[in-house]
């Protein structure tokens, strides 16, 4: 039998070379010849004064006075404020207990990153059970002989991660089972949960952070008082756990009957079934929703400056309102600060939420 | 085995099922064909209750099944299903979906498990898939790792429903001979099926049924020759008999 000779032909080649490239690209018609030309002179025009403001005419020594005649930021600002930046008002001789807290943080969340590491279930169970104790001890202290600090203390970064990552692991069990609840048979619980999300779900967050810190104590027995970083941190659960449930709800209703119908044939009972065979597939399908949810926590932070207390803006803020440092460019440098800290959180969830699509969509697309 | 007296069933106001009465006694072979929509799979959907009934007795194995039972999960381990679409969980490997419930409705130790899903595996002829998740497979070879699955919990019945109605024809014959050969074997099994051809080989007994009523019912040597009722007559005349 003769062989086809263009069976082996590689694909053609269209053209190769930059220059055809651009030419494919960028300057295809006379409208897209107009659109790069707009964005390159918009480029030109807008990054090289942004990188001298950044790096060339900033200040990273010195006093206000230096900054205002250089010009560009004040990063001496942040360099001098950096320790409160991070840890708000915590004791500097006490410091180390944050770093700590967060070191084993880190360290125990790398290996959960890491696909060929196995034994996760272990790491995952330490994080939701001995972690949450240890943190505490150390934060707060009281315990080992560690002197107490009030959360009153507490700011600046370390309040923000505080704030961020109770809100994203109160709220995900807070959804999924004002989920499971607001699809169950039973008339109770579904009216229980679908009033719940819907009352959640249509205040704003500012709204349920007040009654958390005004109102919620006129309800307590007097002699009870809860913290009221504690309380901050219940209503950030709460009410993200309420959003977080219609993003559960939607991954739920996407699971096909047969999958329920296989497992209960199976014997498996309500929460065999769930736990085993419709959350890991329903909560794979809205990953991009759950972490959309968590980037908001991330940046819903914030607003706890409005009870009084300081995450990472709100001490940047208070920083740049110090007469020592009051001046344009110190104001600017420190939200663009700010900013920056909120940014690399945010993105950093983001591309983490996308390479885990990648990985666990290989088996399953169906 | 399974003892069925005067079950009525209505979806809305379309009674889909009218006063069934069923024995199946242990190691028979049942087909159940009719037209659709005359309440095949209801019927056998009712006996592991994946559809609660709301006239009349279901007994399997000794128990008495309807939606107030409490031991429901535990009838239904000794239950098998097969079902039309497969219904193999998506996000587990071929292992993993025949482990399931054994370690977690069984509470057998993990490597028992393996072993008896590998056993299982090798019985429909495709140990050398055990990695592979579901979606990576053929429509034949999904339904023989569902046809292991529900063997893996050792049942005492296989239910089968319409197991090859979705499947591409020259895969039909591969998931009727895995049938085949477990009929053999003594395993007590109903099936709904429209395949004529296994039903005449391996059946012990073919029910005939239409708009929710056994019309009629027999070994299938008198079934397919000799049928009594005129419905029963005009089906067979349609459906090919291969």
């Amino acid at each position: 039998m003769a062989i086809d000779p263009t069976a082996f032909l590689p694909p053609p080649v269209v053209s190769a070379g930059p220059w055809a490239w651009m030419r494919r690209n960028l300057f295809t018609d006379w409208r897209q010849t107009a659109l790069t030309l707009i964005v390159l002179y918009a480029v030109i025009r807008g990054v090289p004064p942004l990188l001298g403001w950044l790096f060339v005419d900033a200040t990273w020594q010195g006093t206000r006075d230096d900054c205002v005649a250089n010009g560009g930021a004040c990063w001496a600002f942040v360099s001098a404020r950096w320790g409160q930046f991070i840890y708000g008002f915590y004791p500097v001789e006490e410091r180390w207990r944050v770093n700590v807290t967060f070191a084993v943080l880190a360290v125990s969340v790398v290996p959960l990153v890491l696909p060929m590491v196995r034994g996760k279930a272990w790491i995952i169970g330490f994080l939701l059970t001995l972690y949450p104790v240890l943190a505490f001890c150390l934060l707060y202290g009281g315990v080992l002989g560690l002197p107490v600090v009030e959360t009153a203390r507490w700011g600046g970064f370390m309040l923000t991660l505080v704030v961020a990552i109770t809100g994203i692991v109160g709220s995900l069990p807070i959804g999924i089972l004002l989920a499971l609840g607001r699809r169950s048979d039973m008339p109770a619980i579904r009216t229980f949960c679908t009033l719940f999300i819907e009352l959640f779900r249509a205040v704003p967050l500012i709204t349920v952070l007040f009654m958390a810190s005004v109102m919620l104590p006129l309800f307590l027995p007097s002699g009870f008082s809860l913290d009221k970083l504690l309380r901050a941190l219940i209503g950030v659960a709460v009410f993200n756990g309420a959003l977080m449930a219609e993003v559960v709800r939607g991954g739920l209703q996407a699971i096909p009957k047969g999958q329920y119908e296989a497992a209960t044939a199976a014997g498996m009972g309500y929460w065999r079934m769930m736990g085993f065979v419709i959350l890991p597939q329903a909560l794979r399908l809205v990953i991009p929703g759950l972490v959309n949810t968590w980037v908001a926590i991330i940046k819903d932070t914030t607003l706890v400056l409005i009870i009084g207390l300081f995450d990472l803006l709100g001490i940047v803020q208070a920083g740049i309102a110090d007469a020592n440092w009051l001046s344009a460019s110190v104001t600017k440098t420190g939200y663009v600060f700010a900013a920056m800290g909120f940014w690399i959180l945010c993105f950093s969830l983001s591309r983490y939420s996308m390479y885990l699509e990648r990985r666990l969509g290989l088996g399953a697309s169906r | 085995m399974i003892a069925m007296r005067g079950v009525n069933k209505w979806f809305g106001q379309m009674r889909v099922l009218a006063d069934i009465n069923l024995t199946v006694a242990e190691g028979e072979k049942l087909v159940i064909c009719g037209p659709s929509g005359s309440g095949k799979s209801t019927l056998i959907r009712c006996i592991n209750q994946l559809e609660h009934h709301q006239m009349g007795d279901i007994v399997v194995n000794g128990v008495k099944v309807d939606a107030e039972l409490k031991t429901l999960d535990l009838v239904r381990r000794e239950i098998g299903m097969v079902f039309q679409s497969f219904n193999l969980y998506p996000h587990m490997t071929v292992l993993q979906n025949l482990m399931l419930a054994q370690i977690w409705v069984q509470g057998r130790k993990r490597r028992d498990a393996e072993k008896v899903a590998r056993h299982y595996l090798d019985r429909v002829h495709i140990p050398e898939q055990a990695d592979k998740f579901p979606a990576q497979l053929s429509g034949g070879q999904q339904q023989r790792v569902a046809i292991a699955r529900a063997l893996c919990t050792k049942p005492k019945i296989l239910l089968f429903d319409e197991p090859t109605s979705a499947l591409d024809p020259e895969m039909i014959k591969e998931v009727l001979d895995v049938m085949t050969e477990l009929a053999t074997e003594g395993m007590t099994m109903i099936c709904v099926t429209h395949e004529m051809g296994f039903a005449r080989n391996v059946a012990n007994r073919v029910i005939f049924m239409d708009a929710g009523r056994i019309v009629e019912q027999g070994s299938p040597a008198e079934f397919f020759s000799n049928p009594q009722s005129d419905r029963a007559k005009l089906f067979l005349s349609q459906v090919r008999l291969n």
